[in-house]
């Protein structure tokens, strides 16, 4: 038996400009999502992925260091280590397929890594809440 | 029977991009009803904008490499010169340093040449149609009948200061502020500097840092040179033997005399213009289009500064580096072939059949390419590939103007600054004696004079701006 889920509709939380260029997303609640899943879980969700772009985007010392090395190197150091943002990326991924098991997709939710939507949105698809049986 | 209540749904089992291959070939249904095995694909196969790729998708640059080969090979035989012809002559009667420091500051300019010219400046992968169709359905259409739509702009509040956004018609999506839609390249590049010509590449936020360490290790290994050659020739003319006796005994010597007297002007205004915009955070096409210095009468400042030199360039210069959006070497979902460009089926254009398929074309490709899209645009009829009629109404000033403009500029190539009138030319005037000579190689800029207006609207009519590419492909013929 297969479970297929057919998909309802696509709700995108745009960029939160405010800041500056920082990636940001809105935390305001989409009213799409109001009988799906509780206001205060989704808006700590987006929180904490803010809260992760900024670490990634933080200008730090570290940040400082690393890119003072790069630029002795001629940033040859790019071509062979992993950068900080990638890092946080990599949690930042981890994270939404945290939540996806955890929260959103019992719920009939889906979040996409906003990484591959080009950090413009966040995409959270509602699937229907039918079962097709193979 | 159904159950009403929510399905676990295993993430797992719905189709995301991956990384390798899809398991599995489909057989895809091809254009005539026949099957056919479909081998995995990768993203920069099908990628929409005007792009090069090489070595299977890590390294890419604009379709239109410019004087990219100009700029390699004026640098690899200006410095095989000095090695050859100067360098012997210095170790033996000052130090050995010379070609140390000299080897040293010629290999960081070829490395940090390299890396801006091949990397992704910082490209917005297209809106997918399902987010064209929903910021479609936020905007408010008033039903306009005429062929243009209206130019859709929103609002945002950056640091107190109200931004607006502008959308961008091609990639179907409000552009990020400081990003700009490169008509060269047909792609919104985050933080657009503006597309060099010289580096054959757009700068942007991703290689802006590597552009600087070029320009201004470019400024110290030309100073240098140049220096080591005066006192070589100094030496040499030495005891009354005079200095058509020099230049005689060490032809190499003048080559790169007049190579290097010619371009240290140019690149060192343009260190010093790209040293200003870093410590102020400011672009280019800002600088270019005046937007933080209160010129429509407002007192405005450039929200995205830090208001610290020092952090500013910091910022610029040593924040963390920010990934590529643009997944070139995944591979397509196997049930997806051209879902990368999915954004572009929707327009009725032509012009993105022709350039979707972006493998490595031959002049002769490019010029054909160049040739078809001017005839086919629907917005400027008048587009001809041979003609440069200007089509002022379809100019999108803020995406091809600054990036026409600034291509002129990179460089510092003046011959056309005089043409705008209004925009103050940052770099030094001496840089018109010299760039007769780099101008001829350029010849394409003058066509573009005519129909660059400083004053921006908005509208993005690539086709327009790819009936002036035409033109440059005909006239570089």
């Amino acid at each position: 038996m297969r479970q297929q889920a057919a998909v309802a509709a696509k709700v995108f939380i745009q960029r939160d400009y405010s800041n500056g260029t920082m990636c940001q997303f809105q935390t305001k609640f989409p009213s799409e999502l109001e009988t799906k899943i509780d206001k205060q879980q989704f808006e700590e969700t987006i929180r904490t992925l803010n809260n992760l772009y900024t670490e990634a985007e933080k200008l730090g010392s570290q940040s400082f260091v690393e890119g003072c090395l790069a630029c002795l190197t001629a940033y040859a150091v790019f071509l062979c280590m992993e950068t900080h943002y990638e890092k946080v990326l990599k949690r930042i991924s981890k994270y939404i397929q945290e939540q996806n098991d955890k929260i959103y997709a019992p719920r009939g939710l889906l979040l996409t890594d906003p990484i591959e939507r080009g950090l413009r949105v966040i995409e959270v698809t509602i699937y229907e809440d039918r079962s097709f049986s193979r | 029977m159904k159950s009403r209540e929510y399905q676990q749904i295993d993430p797992k089992a719905l189709p995301t991009p991956s990384q390798s291959p899809p398991p599995h070939q489909h057989l895809a249904v091809g254009g005539d009803g026949r099957k056919e095995p479909m081998t995995p694909r990768r993203k920069w196969e099908v990628f929409p904008g005007k792009n090069r790729f090489f070595c299977d998708g890590r390294i890419m640059m604009a379709r239109q490499s410019g004087v990219f080969p100009l700029t390699l090979g004026l640098i690899l035989v200006t410095s095989g010169l000095f090695f050859i012809f100067d360098c012997p002559f210095l170790v033996k009667h000052l130090t050995r340093c010379i070609p140390a420091v000299g080897g040293a500051l010629f290999v960081f300019v070829l490395i940090t040449l390299l890396q801006t010219s091949f990397t992704d400046p910082g490209i917005l992968p297209r809106a997918t149609p399902e987010e064209a169709a929903d910021i479609e359905r936020q905007i408010d259409d008033t039903g306009n009948t005429s062929y243009r739509p209206p130019p859709r702009t929103k609002e945002v509040l950056i640091n107190q200061q109200v931004i607006k956004l502008k959308y961008c018609f091609t990639c179907k999506m409000f552009r990020p502020p400081r990003t700009s839609h490169c008509s060269l390249c047909d792609n919104c590049v985050e933080r657009f500097d503006h597309h060099c010509p010289w580096v054959g590449n757009c700068v942007g936020k991703r290689n802006y840092r590597f552009f600087y360490s070029f320009i201004v290790s470019l400024s110290l290994l030309t100073a240098f040179i140049f220096g080591c050659v005066t006192t070589h020739l100094a030496l040499r003319a030495n005891g009354g033997k005079g200095l058509m006796f020099a230049l005689q005994e060490s032809p190499g010597s003048a080559v790169e005399l007049a190579i290097c007297f010619f371009s240290v002007w140019s690149i060192l205004g343009l260190s010093g213009f790209h040293t200003y915009l870093v410590a102020s955070n400011l672009t280019t096409n800002e600088d270019i289009k005046g937007s933080w210095s209160g010129k429509s009468g407002d007192a405005v400042t450039n929200p995205y500064s830090h208001k610290n030199i020092f952090i500013n360039c910091c910022s610029v210069l040593c924040a963390p580096m920010p990934p590529s959006l643009i997944d070139r070497r995944g591979f397509l979902p196997a049930d997806e072939p051209a879902r990368a460009s999915g954004a572009d089926l929707e327009l009725p254009n032509p012009n993105t059949k022709s350039d979707r398929n972006v493998c490595v074309q031959g002049p002769k490709g490019l010029l054909e390419s160049a040739a078809l899209t001017p005839l086919l645009a629907p917005s400027c009829p008048q587009g001809k590939p041979q003609t440069t009629l200007p089509c002022p109404e379809s100019i999108s000033a803020l995406n091809s103007d600054p990036s026409l403009e600034l291509s002129q500029r990179c460089g510092g190539t003046h011959h056309n600054s005089k043409t705008y009138g209004s925009t103050s030319p940052p770099l030094p005037t001496k840089s018109r004696l010299h760039k007769h000579k780099r101008a001829s190689s350029h010849t394409p800029s003058p066509t573009f004079d005519d129909h660059v207006t400083p004053s921006s609207h908005d509208g993005n009519h690539r086709s327009a701006a790819r009936g002036h590419r035409g033109a440059k492909f005909a006239t570089l013929q």
